[in-house]
């Protein structure tokens, strides 16, 4: 420890090796040594900033410590009770249920699909040129795409009644805004080339959608259908929380009743179901389009 | 060499004609065969799902009129024609617009503060224990299947009703999304940084912060941004389980048939989810060029 201070005072021609280097390497890149003030601060500012914000959010939303703990030790209780999941004496109502919401699901998503490839054709660039007939008709995607299911679910259950079809009509208008978006975008990203052949051989602008753009774009389209179906299989395990049908309204239900062992059921059973989908789901993705064409 | 095309005889031509149109009635056969369980399919599901097209068509009318009334003040004028009157509670809207953003915002920071502290025992390459690893990747899995919606159900019930059961429900949602795809972002990442730093005797925790935390923070950046669109939405309606935020607000409306109520409501969230959209899309630009946007 002593030796160090002696080293220092002795000036530049005793100075170690590792002093020199970072003097050369400070000579040779400054803009890494010398960086200017507001480029070393940005990121601490906006860590900062960033946890302020949460800071008062927590305030602001009454996140008392107390009321924390309280409500862990609550929910402690409630994960026991819990153990074991027991359906009780309604599985049957319960598999008819879950029925019922992949049903919701299916219908749903097949439903948006049909509806939304003709209005996505219409949102592509490379079929309709013209900025103002695709401009609002993207807007009012975005707008559709802007209200949770939940809220689609809602107003349709105001139009035909309670029950699972207001389900399938929230899930396929919701989901209509969001196809919209992903058909359009898989139409653009098409090559022009086989649309121009098409032309060329003098097909009408009908004959160069069917013969040029589809056969190139409903693989892409169909790997994400398959997928929505699988998303959507959750969408619809909690529209029923509204009370548009499937399992979300039994689960409701138990939860407000405080029947705990039903509700770990249910929960187990929406797990079960989620993970089958997505496992049928892929397989089949991946017979249609091969592994990599859907990210 | 002859350039000519040759023109096999007639049975090596029957036997490859015969070929093609069987491998082309295989495909057929096989589309034919994929519809036909579809449609079954769909049809089993219209049963379970009671669809009545009847009920549709007797009240499909309803559906227009139904935004016919939202967008008709009590006065019966069109609302546009009196915005003072139809966004008359927008000081109260615009408060529960930002405890809605605020819920999310809190949510997403630390769902992704979590999902951050567990990735990386998540990821195939810097888990340091398989055990470890397969624990965490269920646990992850169950945080994400089970809809935010049900979480925020029963946290209404422990923590009783208001925004922070919402605020813990988006969190766990956000915890299981983003741990999966931050453990993804790791996966990718360039294992010969590590290789680097492990050589100089560094531990597990200075091998992450100093040979992946580099490579892989804007990824993370980005994909938290995108998350905290998403919880946006989601905030809107976790109201209606009584977690707080606009929500609450837009449900009594659409019970109490508040008609006009409604559709100010949803125009407010509407705009609300634009702006953050674009805003968000312009910071990520912003932040990490474009090839970084997701």
């Amino acid at each position: 420890m002593a030796a160090r201070p002696s080293v220092r005072q002795g000036g530049a021609d005793v100075t170690g090796p590792q002093e020199t280097d970072t003097a050369a390497l400070r000579a040779r890149y400054p803009d890494v040594f010398a960086r200017p003030a507001s480029a070393r601060l940005a990121m601490p500012v906006m860590i900062v900033a960033a946890f302020a914000i949460l800071v008062y959010g927590l305030v602001d939303l009454d996140f008392s410590p107390s009321r924390f703990v309280a409500g862990l030790s609550q929910l402690g209780w409630i994960s026991l009770m819990m153990i074991p999941p027991d359906p009780g004496s309604s599985l049957p109502i319960y598999l008819k249920a879950l029925g019922e919401t992949l049903s919701i699901a299916l219908l749903g998503t097949t439903l948006a699909a049909l509806f939304a490839l003709p209005i996505s054709l219409l949102a592509a660039r490379n079929v309709v040129p013209s900025k103002l007939l695709r401009f609002p008709v993207r807007r009012f995607l975005d707008s559709i795409r802007g209200i949770d299911t939940l809220i689609w679910a809602l107003v349709w259950i105001n139009v035909v009644g309670l029950g699972p079809f207001a389900g399938v009509l929230a899930i396929a208008v919701s989901d209509f805004g969001a196809f919209g978006k992903l058909f359009s975008e898989a139409i653009e990203g098409a090559d022009q080339k086989q649309v121009e052949g098409i032309r060329a051989s003098g097909g009408s602008a009908l004959h160069e959608i069917r013969f040029g753009l589809l056969p190139q774009v409903l693989p892409v389209i169909a790997g994400q259908v398959l997928y929505f179906i699988e998303s959507n299989t959750r969408s619809a395990t909690i529209i029923g929380i509204v009370g548009a049908g499937g399992i979300g309204l039994q689960l409701a239900e138990q939860i407000r009743v405080l029947e705990w062992q039903k509700v770990s059921f249910l929960i187990l059973m929406i797990l079960v179901a989620v993970a089958a989908i997505d496992f049928v789901s892929g397989k089949l993705r991946f017979a249609i389009i091969g592994r990599r064409a859907v990210a | 060499m002859t350039v000519a095309v040759s023109i096999l005889p007639e049975q090596q031509l029957a036997v490859l004609n015969a070929a093609y149109r069987q491998a082309v009635a295989r495909r057929r056969w096989r589309l034919l065969f994929g519809a036909v369980v579809f449609a079954a399919a769909l049809c089993l599901a219209a049963i379970g799902a009671e669809v009545n097209l009847r009920t549709l068509f007797a009240h499909y009318g309803n559906f227009i009129s139904y935004f016919d009334r939202i967008l008709t003040l009590d006065s019966g004028q069109r609302v546009w024609t009196d915005v003072g009157e139809w966004l008359w509670g927008w000081r109260k809207w615009l408060r529960m617009l930002g405890e809605t953003l605020l819920i999310s915002y809190v949510g997403t920071l630390i769902g992704a503060t979590f999902a951050f502290c567990l990735n990386f025992l998540a990821a195939e390459n810097t888990s340091p224990a398989p055990w470890l690893r397969f624990t965490m990747r269920r646990l992850l899995e169950f945080a994400r299947t089970v809809p935010g919606i049900v979480f925020a159900l029963i946290f209404v019930i422990a923590f009783g009703l208001g925004p922070m059961a919402g605020v813990l429900a988006i969190a766990i949602h956000s915890t299981g999304a983003l741990g999966k795809l931050f453990s993804e972002i790791v996966e990718n990442a360039d294992m010969k940084p590590v290789e680097g730093v492990r050589s100089t005797g560094a531990s597990w925790l200075s091998c992450m912060r100093f040979a992946i935390l580099p490579q892989v923070t804007a990824g993370y950046a980005s994909y938290a941004l995108l998350r905290f669109e998403i919880n946006v939405r989601e905030a809107s309606v976790m109201g209606f389980v009584g977690a707080g935020g606009i929500g609450q607000e837009l449900v009594v409306a659409i019970r109490k048939f508040y008609y006009s109520d409604v559709s100010a409501i949803l125009l407010t969230i509407i705009v609300t989810v634009f702006i953050i959209d674009i805003s968000t899309g312009w910071l990520r630009g912003r932040l990490f060029g474009k090839e970084a946007r997701t």
